[in-house]
This record gives C-alpha cells, sequence and structure tokens, in this order.
C-alpha cells in the first residue's frame, strides 16, 4: 500500500468567468519511506498538489488515497482526526502557533492525537534533541531564528509519528545554507523516522538529497526520477506510474 | 494545553485589546448593577415599609378594599377574635406567623372644637403592641424608617396624628413650627367655642374631661346603627407620615376606643385581620391555609388580600423600575455585545493563518469554534469578577456617602442606597448576562473562523 496515490487528478481555480487549471490528470503513487520531491517552476502547480495531498484541498476530478484511504468521501471532522494521525505539515513561513513555546509547539498535535502526557513528554523532549533545539525550549517562535522555527516546525510534524509528512518549499524563507541544513535534518528525520516525506522545491540542488523527483509544469507531471535501490524496486513493482511523461 | 489554556495565552498576546474589551465590560456591568442595586433597594425598602404597615396578608369582607372605604359598620368582621385564635393556633399557619393583628379603620371628623377648628381623618383601631412588633419586620436587612406608635401603655383616650392634621387642629404644642397660631388666639374671621350641638354629643358620651387640655380634641363618627357619636381624644404625637396625603388624614387609636366610637355597647368587629409573615415566599403557602381554615371557620363572605393588592404603589413602583432597569440593562447589553464581537472579528481576522494550520494540523472546526468562545469566555468571566468586585465597591462608597433625595410626594429624605452584595439574584442574573452576551457576541467570530476555507486560511501567511 502506498503512502499516496493519485488517480486522474485534476483542480480548476475559477476566478469569475476565468477558468485556471491549476492541475490536469495527474496519476502518480508516492513511495512508502523515501523522501520525495516535487519540482516545478513557481505557478506550476506544487503547492495545489501538496494541498490535495494533505487533504486540506479536494480535486476536481480524479481519486485521492492516503495511507490505504478515500479521503475525499470523508466528512470533515473525520478528515481532520485522519490528518491529526496520518500526516505531517511543514509549512514555507514556519506557521507555529505564536503564543506557545517550542517544547508546546511541538506538543500541540500530541493533544490534537490525544497521547497521554508521560508519552507526550517522552516524544516532545526526544524530538526537541533530534532537532538539536534542547536549550531554546521555553522560547517563544519569535525569540528563535528562522532556521530555528524551521526545526521546531519539523519536529512538530513529527510528532505524532505520522506515515506522511509534507513540506511546501520549507526552505524558501532561509538563507542557502539554513536551508541546507534544514533539508539534511529533514532528511535524516526521514530516514530515522521512516516516514515518507513529500516535498515541493524549484530549486535544483535539493534534487540531489531525493530519492524520488517529480517535475511538474503547468499543471502536468512532466517527469519522474527515481534514485537508488529504491527505484529498481519500484519499477518492478510497477508502482509509480507517470501520465504525461514527456521528458 | 488544552484549547482553555491557548485561549488564555492568546488573551494574553493582545494585552492591550483584552484590557479594553474588559473595561468596556466591567463599565458595563458596574452600571447595571449599581443601577439594579438602586431599584433593589427601593423596591425592598417599599416593600419592607409596606409589610410593616399592612402586613404581607389581610383578611377582608369582600369588597371592603374596593368599596368599604370609610364604611366599617358594612364591612365589620363579626366574630374575629374566634377566627384570631383559629389562625394563631394552626399548626400549620403559626410557624409562618410573625404577628397576625386585628384592626379597625374609621373615618370621621376630628375637632379641636375650642379652636373652632375640624378637618376629616381617616382613624386606624389598633393594637399598639402588636402594630409595634410588626415594624420590626427587616427581612431584607434594609434602613427602615418605622418609628414605634407611643401608643403602648398610654391611656385608652390617646391617639396619634400625621402632622398635616396637627397642623390643621392647630396643635401647636405638637408642632415645632413658629407659625402655628394655638388655639385660644383665634385667626381672625374664625368663629370659638365648641358649637353647641357638639358640645351636647360630648356630653352625653360622658366625657367628663375637661378640653381645655391643648391637645384634646373630639372626634365625631357614625356608629354601626347610624347615629352620630363622639369621643374626647389626646393627641399624644404628631408624626411626619412621609406621604402628605397621608400625613394630613393620619389618626391612630387603640382599637378598644376605635371599637367604642363604632359599635358603642355592641359587639365589637373590626375591618380587617393583618398577618404578617416571616417571610415574603411564604405569601402562597399562608394564603392557602388561610383559605383552608376560613372554609372551617364558616365565616363566609370574607376574603384574603395580599401587600400587593392592598398597595398599589407597590406594584406600579416595581414595573417602573423593572422597566428602565430592563432598559439600561438592554442598552448595556448591546454595547458590550458590539465591543466584544469587535475584539473577537479583529482576533479571527489576525489569525487566519494560525487558524488554517491549526485545521490543516487536524483540529476539527468545533475545536476552532471552541478555542474563540474560550477566549471570549474567559474574558467574560475575568469581567464578571472585576465587575462585581468594582460595583461592591462603588456601591459601599455610595451608601456611606450619605446622599439622600426626597422621592415625590413624600416628606422627609431618603438616604441614596444601593444593593448590590445582598441581592445575590441581581449579581448572578448580571453575572450570567454578561457571561451570555460575551459568548453571543463570540458566536459569529467563532463560527465565521471554523468556516474558513483551510488553503484560502492558510494563504494569509
Ligand atoms: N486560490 C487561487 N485562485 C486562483 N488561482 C490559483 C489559486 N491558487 C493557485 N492558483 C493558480 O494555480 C496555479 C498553481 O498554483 P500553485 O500555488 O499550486 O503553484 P506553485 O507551484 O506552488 O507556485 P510557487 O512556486 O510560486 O509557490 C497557478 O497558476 C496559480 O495562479
Ligand atoms: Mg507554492
Amino acid at each position: 500500500m502506498h503512502p499516496v496515490s493519485l488517480c486522474n487528478v485534476g483542480k480548476v481555480y475559477r476566478l469569475g468567468a476565468v477558468e485556471v487549471p491549476a492541475l490536469s490528470d495527474i496519476t502518480l503513487d508516492i513511495r512508502r519511506g523515501v523522501f520525495t520531491v516535487i519540482s516545478g517552476p513557481s505557478g506550476s502547480g506544487k503547492t495545489t498538489l501538496l494541498n490535495l495531498i494533505g487533504c486540506i484541498d479536494t480535486p476536481d476530478q480524479g481519486e485521492i488515497r492516503v495511507a490505504g484511504r478515500a479521503v475525499q468521501s470523508m466528512p470533515d471532522d473525520e478528515l481532520s482526526d485522519f490528518r491529526a494521525r496520518h500526516i505531517g505539515f511543514i509549512f514555507q513561513s514556519f506557521n507555529l502557533i505564536p503564543v506557545l513555546s517550542a517544547y508546546e509547539n511541538i506538543e500541540y498535535p500530541l493533544h490534537l492525537a490525544k497521547v497521554g502526557a508521560a508519552e507526550r513528554r517522552r516524544r516532545v523532549q526526544a524530538l526537541l534533541e533530534a532537532v538539536g533545539l534542547e536549550s531554546r525550549r521555553n522560547n517563544l517562535p519569535a525569540q528563535l531564528s528562522g532556521g530555528q522555527r524551521q526545526r521546531v516546525a519539523i519536529a512538530r510534524a513529527l510528532a505524532t509519528a505520522p506515515g506522511l509528512v509534507l513540506a511546501d518549499e520549507p526552505t524558501a524563507n532561509l538563507d542557502s545554507q539554513t536551508g541546507a541544513e534544514i533539508i539534511a535534518l529533514m532528511r535524516r528525520m526521514q530516514r530515522e523516522q521512516d516516514v515518507s516525506f513529500v516535498f515541493s522545491s524549484h530549486d535544483p540542488q535539493v534534487h540531489a538529497e531525493a530519492d524520488d523527483v517529480i517535475f511538474i509544469r503547468d499543471g502536468r507531471i512532466v517527469g519522474v526520477e527515481l534514485k537508488r535501490e529504491v527505484a529498481r524496486e519500484v519499477v518492478r513493482e510497477g508502482a509509480l506510474e507517470v501520465q504525461g511523461e514527456r521528458s | 494545553m488544552n484549547t482553555w489554556f491557548l485561549a488564555w495565552r492568546n488573551l494574553l498576546r493582545n494585552r492591550r485589546r483584552s484590557l479594553t474589551t474588559l473595561l468596556a465590560m466591567v463599565i458595563g456591568l458596574v452600571a447595571i448593577l449599581i443601577f439594579g442595586g438602586y431599584r433593589s433597594n427601593i423596591l425592598y425598602g417599599t416593600q419592607t415599609g409596606f409589610v410593616q404597615q399592612t402586613g404581607h396578608l389581610q383578611i377582608q369582607r369582600k369588597g371592603y378594599f374596593l368599596d368599604g372605604g370609610d364604611n366599617p359598620t358594612a364591612y365589620g368582621i363579626a366574630g374575629y377574635e374566634g377566627l384570631l385564635a383559629r389562625l394563631r393556633q394552626d399548626p400549620q399557619l403559626a410557624p409562618m406567623l410573625v404577628i397576625a393583628t386585628p384592626t379597625l379603620q374609621l373615618g370621621g371628623i376630628a375637632g379641636n372644637f375650642s379652636g373652632g377648628v375640624s378637618r376629616s381623618v381617616m382613624a386606624t383601631g389598633l393594637i399598639p403592641e402588636d402594630r409595634n412588633r410588626m415594624l420590626e419586620w427587616n427581612d431584607y436587612g434594609v434602613i427602615s424608617y418605622a418609628q414605634p406608635l407611643p401608643l403602648v401603655g398610654a391611656p385608652g383616650d390617646a391617639v396619634l396624628v400625621g402632622m398635616g392634621v396637627a397642623r390643621k387642629l392647630k396643635l401647636c404644642a405638637l408642632l415645632e413650627s413658629a407659625d402655628c397660631v394655638p388655639v385660644g388666639q383665634p385667626a381672625a374671621g374664625e368663629g370659638a367655642g365648641v358649637p353647641d350641638d357638639v358640645a351636647a354629643l360630648s356630653a352625653l358620651e360622658g366625657s367628663a374631661r375637661a378640653t381645655s387640655a391643648e391637645n384634646r380634641i373630639e372626634m365625631l363618627a357614625a356608629t354601626a346603627r347610624g347615629a352620630p357619636n363622639v369621643a374626647s381624644l389626646n393627641v399624644i404625637k404628631a408624626s411626619n407620615m412621609g406621604i402628605k396625603a397621608l400625613d394630613d388624614v393620619y389618626m391612630a387609636m387603640h382599637l378598644a376606643q376605635a371599637q367604642r366610637l363604632i359599635y358603642g355597647t355592641a359587639t365589637p368587629q373590626v375591618t380587617a385581620i393583618l398577618i404578617q409573615l416571616r417571610h415574603t415566599e411564604q405569601i402562597p403557602a399562608a394564603r392557602q391555609r388561610l383559605a383552608e381554615l376560613l372554609a372551617e371557620s364558616g365565616q363566609e363572605g370574607l376574603e384574603v388580600l395580599d401587600f400587593d393588592t392592598l398597595n398599589p404603589t407597590y406594584r406600579q413602583t416595581n414595573e417602573f423600575m423593572d422597566s428602565m432597569f430592563g432598559f439600561i440593562a438592554l442598552l448595556i447589553g448591546v454595547i458590550v455585545l458590539f465591543t466584544i464581537g469587535n475584539t473577537m472579528s479583529t482576533a479571527v481576522v489576525e489569525r487566519t493563518a494560525e487558524i488554517g494550520t491549526l485545521r490543516a494540523m487536524g483540529l476539527r472546526r468545533s475545536g476552532i469554534r471552541r478555542l474563540f468562545l474560550c477566549e471570549a469566555l474567559q474574558l467574560g468571566l475575568i469581567g464578571a469578577a472585576i465587575g462585581v468586585l468594582t460595583a461592591l465597591a462603588v456601591a459601599y462608597a455610595i451608601n456611606h456617602s450619605g446622599w439622600s433625595w426626597t422621592p415625590p410626594g413624600y416628606a422627609y429624605a431618603y438616604l441614596i442606597l444601593v444593593r448590590v452584595g445582598e441581592d445575590l439574584p441581581l449579581l448572578a442574573g448580571s453575572v450570567t448576562g454578561i457571561i451570555a452576551v460575551t459568548l453571543l457576541s463570540a458566536w459569529w467570530p467563532a463560527r465565521r473562523a471554523a468556516r474558513w476555507v483551510i488553503v484560502d486560511a492558510l494563504r494569509h501567511a
């Protein structure tokens, strides 16, 4: 079972009478336990695609399955609970809760997932150490640097040990060195926690870090790059279907 | 780190806005509580006054209250003593009873005939010990203006009158007024001496007392048989009755004296039995028991009236105060509603991206709603707490300031007092009201926040 599979997914934005096709005919499977980058120029539909995968937006066509569940048919409350358990989000602007400390921000999703107090403490502590912010645990987001904030955000996204973590241009607001550190951290965490990471970027540099790269342009998949040994496995299984490939 | 905690942090984040919102609530609540306390003081004050004077319930002959007026003979209650004994001994009624006492109301003409002056009066025959006991009723702890009747222990012919009566009858010794022209120096144009016919009647009644004493007056009334009767009375005190209309006609005398005047040697009757209960809330229970007792006693044609009916001004004051209070409360409620609504709307707009983030992380719509309602509720609770404390402090200041005013138609000034701390229903009602208004005003912003489309909200980051 793939953490994410999309079948003929399309999304159209309507601005008055004008229809903007943001995504067309997307069919793809994200492989389990890999680091997938969605790459494309600005306006190509990366954010739209991640929103659909993250179950915070709905497609106009096609079917989306996350963790094996057909998410489109879920009622809103059920979908909220589903996100709380299965999906972690990392945002470009960090989106930490400004009134909560680093510790509390990481702890928040555990509350949503109704994890007990002792377990919460254990997990937050471990994550703080893993992202190297043990000494900043009581700082509010405003008292942290951009890189530190994104570290907190990464820890927060991983707190409930979700099967899938989505990051929409997580390094866009950071300088290149910090960005590289963040990518490295995400890469390390992805390996350690064995989660499927999907993240968007138009920075060709980060492709090097990825297992899989999906290239999109004008809302269509224009290419797929499967790397390392996992690639063979997937190709053999025929799991990753790519349509509209123009390479 | 539940919703309550997150809401609290958010309130602290916007300290200034939270404080201005609180200030609006506190001012509103203080205004409501102070006016409510003022209303409460007037209502409990008037209620206490009426209960002291008329009791909670009165047993009267049917129609007496509306039509009886000063015609006691047509509406007398015969055998009232048996009835009284029955009431006082009833195991159900007795524990509720402070006192049950008979009274005889009569109209007549009081004259200081030596001074050539007379006026009609409304006299009450009463048992002074019982009445003084009634005047002690103060279930709500208000300031009581009641003065005990000095009739206790006074001779049988002693009477009390209102200042107005004393003035008209030129009982200058009882007045401290310099412009009173005493009897014996009649004002120009007024005749002197007791008219012959009245003097004759007085003699018939067998009054041997001298009429030259300065405070001695004659009271002329119609007996039960329709004949005129006169009593020679000794005015021992003139008091200010508060309300001028009453002050000008008031007279009180021993019940026996009143009965002698109306019934002569026949079996005496009374016009009403006054019943004072320990607590006003006991009226329905007492009424019900009274109805049963009246039926058992075989007394026919009697009815039981409560103080509310006996004193229409009480109900009118009540209604007036209620409408004023309602208007002020509504006005303040609307202001608070919009103030908090505005605060919450601003908060919702400011935190759009945060709402999107929380929703993406899996907080349900209801969770967002709860978050903002929680903030409003916390504001409401803090505002209510500060408001109540401030109102109590303001009330204390007012109550110790010695301000007073003379209500229209009253003959003396009342202290301006507010009953805030003593009026639990007022406190509870206002606090509940302000919290309800707070939640109501946060409802729409909270709902709007909960309905944000997640991706749209996230774009605000
Ligand atoms: N809310 C919207 N209303 C209308 N059009 C939209 C909306 N959101 C996105 N679009 C359009 O959909 C297309 C894809 O947008 P999207 O944000 O997914 O691109 P992106 O790849 O994330 O770009 P960027 O790298 O600049 O973030 C664009 O043409 C954009 O103009
Ligand atoms: Mg984007």
